[in-house]
């Protein structure tokens, strides 16, 4: 029997060294056994990798960039939505997230596209900088943090914060600094980046493990697979990992989903001390860059999130395969500069 | 002291943590000793069959033996038994 098809847009298509979870989702889809898809690239700059993966990417359409705000995404998504028919569409990235939750009323109303995000309270209550007492609020342990608006209060932090500690990006980033002249350094090169304020973070050793999750907007887990970073890049990035059997992460994406009807996918990044303690360190509103390792155990979060986007009930995953593995590669592909032309010039391809 | 029930030991030596993901390998003597201790054979068993198997004195055995425990504790391997009431 022909399955039926369904248009997705994409975004998340770079796949640099610190990659989109964009491509991984596309495989993931491209995966499923409850539907075939048509794929929409969704990108950002010209040089995004996923945008010339044609094998997995049917057609590209440019987006303007967040900055830029609702009003013109949504005139684009009108055009795009006229040429493609979308259906649902996937926000992979946390800075567009907040134009994609505010027009996902719109979108489904004026177009019927669906989009499977977080509310904006959810959204918002989980930002790094109300992490500390959203984990307090939760019962989730989450080392002491606080937020600073000027370079001058990195001068008195010596008197709550011992170090070394973390300074961290609102959006990305996180520099571990062990003398207050390295924390102004880092201030300075975080706030240049992704502007203020700066989040001040105790820095907790241990094991850097994660979870990808998926929430169905009722206060149930869908699924969640745990992982364990294998090889880290100087970026912090898994290059490797390997899914693990731990309850304990898996009972605090549970109770972190039902505390909050969490609605979407979600990664959860965690600290496992020595002593067996865990801290949550942050909470990614969206699938992560290694997602395609749940479909590898057994756990297609986003073509369940695909299947709940569009109006179904999905039971929860029961279970996943523990040691399996993902490597990361980089690839390089030949393009014509044709191609690149294109999308540079008529924002399509 | 007997190594964690989840702990997975292939015959090639290859050990398996499945709760922290963590992987490690051991030469054939190892494998052996690590399957008789999972066997829950006492320390006494394991020094006859190891020095019946191969040239090896008593006192070095127990040497090799005592590091090669610490180095399964320091790993994480190992838990202790409980004690049984009489």
């Amino acid at each position: 029997m022909k399955k039926r098809t369904i248009n997705i847009g994409v975004t998340g298509l770079n796949a640099i060294d610190s990659p989109g979870p964009g491509v991984p989702v596309i495989r993931a889809l491209r995966e499923s056994t409850a539907f075939d898809v048509r794929i929409i690239g969704l990108s950002y700059e010209a040089m995004e990798p996923g945008i010339y993966m044609h094998d997995l990417v049917d057609k590209t359409y440019q987006l303007p960039l967040p900055s830029a705000g609702q009003q013109a995404l949504l005139a684009r998504l009108e055009y795009i939505h006229a040429q493609e028919k979308l259906d649902v569409i996937i926000p992979n990235f946390d800075a567009e997230l907040f134009n994609f939750i505010q027009l996902a009323n719109v979108l489904k109303s004026n177009y019927n596209i669906n989009v499977f995000v977080p509310t904006l309270e959810q959204f918002e209550a989980r930002q790094k900088v109300n992490l500390y007492e959203y984990g307090k609020k939760h019962g989730i342990d989450v080392p002491k943090s606080k937020t600073i608006f000027s370079v001058k209060d990195v001068y008195s932090l010596e008197q709550e914060f011992e170090f070394p500690y973390v300074i961290k990006g609102k959006f990305y980033d996180a520099i571990i600094v062990y003398s207050t002249d390295q924390a102004v350094a880092a201030f300075h090169r975080i706030a240049s980046k992704w502007g203020l304020p700066i989040i001040i973070q105790e820095f907790v050793e241990g094991q850097e493990v994660n979870v990808t999750a998926l929430g169905d907007g009722q206060g149930n887990l869908i699924g969640a697979v745990p992982m364990r970073k294998q090889y880290i890049t100087d970026k912090g990035k898994a290059w490797s990992g390997i899914s693990i059997d731990d309850d304990k992460m898996l009972q605090m994406a549970k109770k972190l989903i039902q505390s909050t009807k969490w609605r979407g996918g979600l990664e959860l990044e965690i600290v496992r001390t020595d002593d067996e303690k865990y801290y949550l360190l942050e909470i990614n509103p969206r699938f992560p860059a290694w997602v395609y390792l749940a479909v590898g155990c057994g756990q297609n979060h986003p073509e369940a999130l695909v299947r709940m986007a569009m109006g179904e009930t999905v039971a929860p995953f029961e279970k996943y395969d523990v040691g399996k593995m993902f490597v990361r590669y980089s690839y390089d592909m030949i393009v014509n500069l044709n191609e690149f032309e294109k999308i540079s010039i008529n924002g399509e391809l | 002291m007997s190594i964690k029930k989840n702990i997975a030991i292939s015959e090639s030596g290859f050990i398996f943590d499945p709760s922290t993901g963590n992987s490690f390998t051991t030469n054939p003597i190892g494998l052996e000793i690590l399957q008789l201790i999972k066997e829950g054979r006492e320390q006494n068993e394991i020094k006859k069959h190891i020095t019946a198997g191969y040239h090896v004195d008593d006192n070095t055995f127990e040497k090799d033996f005592y590091d090669f425990i610490s180095t399964l504790q320091q790993l994480k391997l190992t838990v202790e038994n409980e004690k049984k009431n009489d």
